[in-house]
């Protein structure tokens, strides 16, 4: 190390120089901040624009068109905030699930032994992951659901499934006073499922003996959902089915046409990078795992299940959450279809409000930390599949 | 060991077509299954797509606007200066070729013959000549290329000059280039400016910051790796967005910066963010000893960065950025939001026009095509250069 007895002149210290470094850096940052501060504050103050959140509690008088939490013009800015920060939650959750599978099967698909198929996913994925996303959304929206027929001559699917240009329409639910018990119900066939799945488990690695417990634990959450309907005085869940009403439906579960095509967009486009993960990660699996398990007698469904999957899980884990990241982030794209997101109804309070700068911030934060729940999700996940390491 | 001559080839299988489709297709019921099913559905998606294209669609919304996509309102007697870029593009294109053959040919022969095909296209006279010329040059940079191989290291630097260049010859200066402002810019013309600029700008900056975020000083560090998680964690939308309306906030006379100016630093900071993130796994991938054996040789640290660490470092995070390029190339479409011209922009405004309300389909596929063959030749050409230098390595 340094040499104690012939100390360097200060200004040659090193270390003296990185504190003076760090200081020099720190006070430039500080300054650049400082300046753009008040040329904000300054500028709010020209513009007559007062700061702080006190706004968000002025009432909104927009309407949102999709609303799963009850909404009305006249309630507060905060408000439709916590309306568009739902809708973003919902198209994310239901999308990020759905591109998994989407994905899952894909990237199997590609490296499937049969030639066709595994030709049909790999220019699924070269096709679709070149285009930018932006341009499929318009697509999926402008070209397909708008183009759909008039509720007239809606596209009747069985189900009854209708599509038209108002969207999706199928059957729903309404929930009556007995729905909590009936949840109640389920709740108790789920944990039952779980014990017995233990419980064959240990049976299994003690004994030998194979139980279906997969199909066991099915049968169970069923039957206790019927004994549950069968138990309540009223029936649980009401099904109310779709019935046209000049040009439009009454009753049944909506999916407006934005919607639709916002989920259909980002799922079809994340998938094809979700499948490339996949593939990535079964062939990142030693070939010789494979040939053991085959040797061991395993059916290739059994060794693809049993021990490639948890194998390529470990490589396919810490970047797929970084795709459930970017699609999180891209269903900000959905004010280009007009889809009520979280982005889409801060920019109309902004228009109203001039209030850009509280509101880019509250936006930020939103997202900061939507990323940062998935992300701890995500890792709690991973080190789960690990390997367990000396 | 076998000697060279002792190992044995693998023997030739004589492929037997009946043999083929009984294993890769019909190998067992399930897999029998899958193949109908598959063809039926290439058969149905084909099928329809094709006589769609061919008989339903109205593609003169593309070939009357064809000009609008490709550069927007540029003056139309300033658009030779558009054509001297691409002339300029495809010979380097033709150079790499001949030079590194393996990693550019195919796009090469590609762009090259489609260039030439086009040139046979009912355009005007001028445009065919063009597209003539640009074609044949990347036939004879190819020869070029291949007589000189020793002038590798200058086309790679003329690779780095082409970006200033066509930004002034676009722009253009004084009395000899009138300038052309850029809110006439547009098309792809704007998307490929934007998404070159973004990242000849972005990847320098990144660079800093992934070495600021591995820096022992924590001022530095702890700054570096806000702003690197902060960008990361927010949608491209909301920094473009800042960019484009709050920019006059922040900077008094703000309004007076350039639209596509700003729209190029909003980019710049989005993916400079990722590449950081990008070059940190490179640098920590430098095995400890090569700082040692730096520091053993007397180099300072900004010397053993500049000389030892970044040369493999970034060369390792090649594949990987090349990767976030492509997607900043695509993401330069979401400037349509902020109202700009790009591709995608002037899709939506030749939408707009009452001649071709409704013709939606038409356009998007178009627009999309563009945007895949673009990405797609970049893509390419990354497989191949990760190859080659994978190949290097082993």
């Amino acid at each position: 190390m340094t040499p104690v007895s012939s100390r360097p002149p200060f200004w040659r210290n090193v270390r003296i120089l990185a504190i003076l470094g760090q200081v020099a850096f720190v006070l430039v940052v500080a300054v650049v901040a400082g300046i753009l501060y008040a040329n904000v504050t300054s500028g709010m103050r020209r513009l007559g624009i007062v700061g702080g959140f006190d706004f968000m509690n002025q009432t909104a008088g927009f309407d949102i068109g999709v609303r799963p939490i009850p909404y009305r013009p006249s309630d507060t800015y905060w408000r439709a905030f916590q309306v568009g920060v739902v809708n973003t939650l919902l198209v994310s959750i239901l999308g990020i699930v759905l591109a998994t599978l989407l994905g899952l099967l894909i990237g199997i698909a590609q490296l499937s032994s049969n030639w066709l198929v595994a030709r049909l996913a790999q220019s699924y994925v070269v096709i679709v992951r070149h285009v930018p996303v932006l341009v499929q959304l318009f697509f999926w929206y402008q070209a397909v659901f708008l183009r759909l027929p008039r509720v007239q001559n809606a596209i009747a699917l069985p189900g009854p499934i209708y599509l038209s240009n108002k969207g999706l329409t199928m059957v729903g639910f309404t929930t009556t006073p007995s729905t909590t018990w009936w949840i109640g119900f389920i709740f108790v066939g789920i944990l039952g499922a779980v014990l017995v799945w233990h419980w064959l488990k240990r049976h299994q690695e003690c004994t030998g003996q194979q139980a279906p417990r997969f199909l066991i634990s099915l049968l169970i959450v069923a039957a206790s959902a019927i004994i549950g309907w069968l138990v309540l005085a009223t029936s649980p869940l009401e099904l109310t089915i779709p019935e046209r009403r000049g040009l439009n439906y009454r009753g049944g579960f909506e999916l407006t046409p934005e919607y639709a095509a916002l989920l259909v967009g980002l799922v079809i486009y994340t998938a094809s990078f979700i499948a490339e993960i996949v593939r990535a990660g079964i062939q990142g699996v030693s070939k010789g795992q494979k040939e053991a398990a085959r040797a061991l007698g395993l059916r290739g469904s059994q060794s693809l299940r049993l021990v490639i999957l948890p194998q390529a899980l470990r490589i396919i884990i810490p970047p797929t959450t970084s795709q459930y990241l970017n699609l999180a982030k891209n269903s900000s794209l959905a004010i280009a279809i007009g889809y009520p997101d979280l982005f889409s109804v801060s920019r109309t309070i902004m228009n109203q409000t001039a209030q850009t700068v509280p509101m880019v911030g509250l936006i930020m934060m939103s997202y900061l930390i939507i990323s940062l729940i998935t992300s701890v999700f995500m890792n709690f996940y991973n080190r789960s599949v690990r390997l367990v390491e000396r | 060991m076998a000697s060279v001559s002792e190992i044995v080839t693998r023997p030739q299988e004589r492929v037997h077509v009946a043999k083929w489709l009984k294993k890769n297709l019909f190998s067992s019921w399930f897999n029998t299954l899958l193949t109908v099913l598959s063809l039926a559905l290439m058969y149905t998606v084909l099928s329809q797509l094709l006589t769609w294209i061919v008989t339903v669609a109205n593609w003169r919304v593309i070939t009357v606007n064809l000009r609008l996509f490709m550069v927007g309102t540029y003056p139309l007697d300033q658009t030779w200066r558009l054509w001297f870029c691409v002339a300029i593009g495809m010979t380097l294109l033709g150079l790499s070729w001949g030079i590194w053959p393996r990693v550019v040919s195919r796009v090469a022969i590609v762009y090259g013959a489609a260039l030439l095909l086009l040139a046979l296209a009912p355009f005007g006279v001028v445009t065919r000549i063009w597209l003539a010329g640009c074609g044949g040059l990347v036939f004879v940079g190819m020869f070029v290329g291949r007589r000189m191989p020793y002038v590798g290291r200058w086309v790679a630097l003329a690779w780095f000059g082409f970006l200033p260049l066509m930004l002034i010859l676009m722009r253009g200066f004084g009395a000899f280039l009138p300038v052309v402002p850029t809110r006439q810019w547009g098309g792809l013309q704007l998307t490929l400016v934007l998404a070159i600029t973004g990242i000849a700008f972005s990847f320098p900056l990144g660079v800093l910051l992934a070495i600021g975020r591995r820096s022992p000083l924590p001022a530095i560090s702890l700054c570096c790796t806000l702003y690197i998680e902060l960008i990361r964690a927010v949608p491209l939308i909301t920094v473009l967005f800042m960019f484009q309306i709050m920019l006059p906030l922040f900077i008094p006379g703000g309004e007076s910066f350039d639209r596509i100016i700003r729209a190029i630093v909003a980019f710049t900071l989005f993916t400079a963010a990722y590449i950081a993130e990008n070059v940190r796994g490179g640098l920590q991938a430098i095995p400890r000893g090569q700082f040692e054996a730096a520091r053993a040789l007397g180099l300072n640290p900004f010397l053993t960065m500049s000389f030892i660490i970044l040369p493999q470092a970034l060369r390792i995070v090649i594949p990987a950025n090349v990767g976030q390029f492509i997607s900043l190339f695509k993401d330069t479409s979401l400037v349509v939001i902020a109202a700009l011209l790009d591709l995608l922009g002037i899709g939506r405004s030749v939408l707009a026009q009452s001649e071709f309300l409704g013709l939606q389909t038409e356009v998007l596929l178009f627009v999309a095509a563009v945007y895949w063959i673009c990405t797609f030749s970049m893509s390419y050409i990354s497989k191949r250069l990760e190859q080659t230098l994978g190949g290097g390595n082993r």
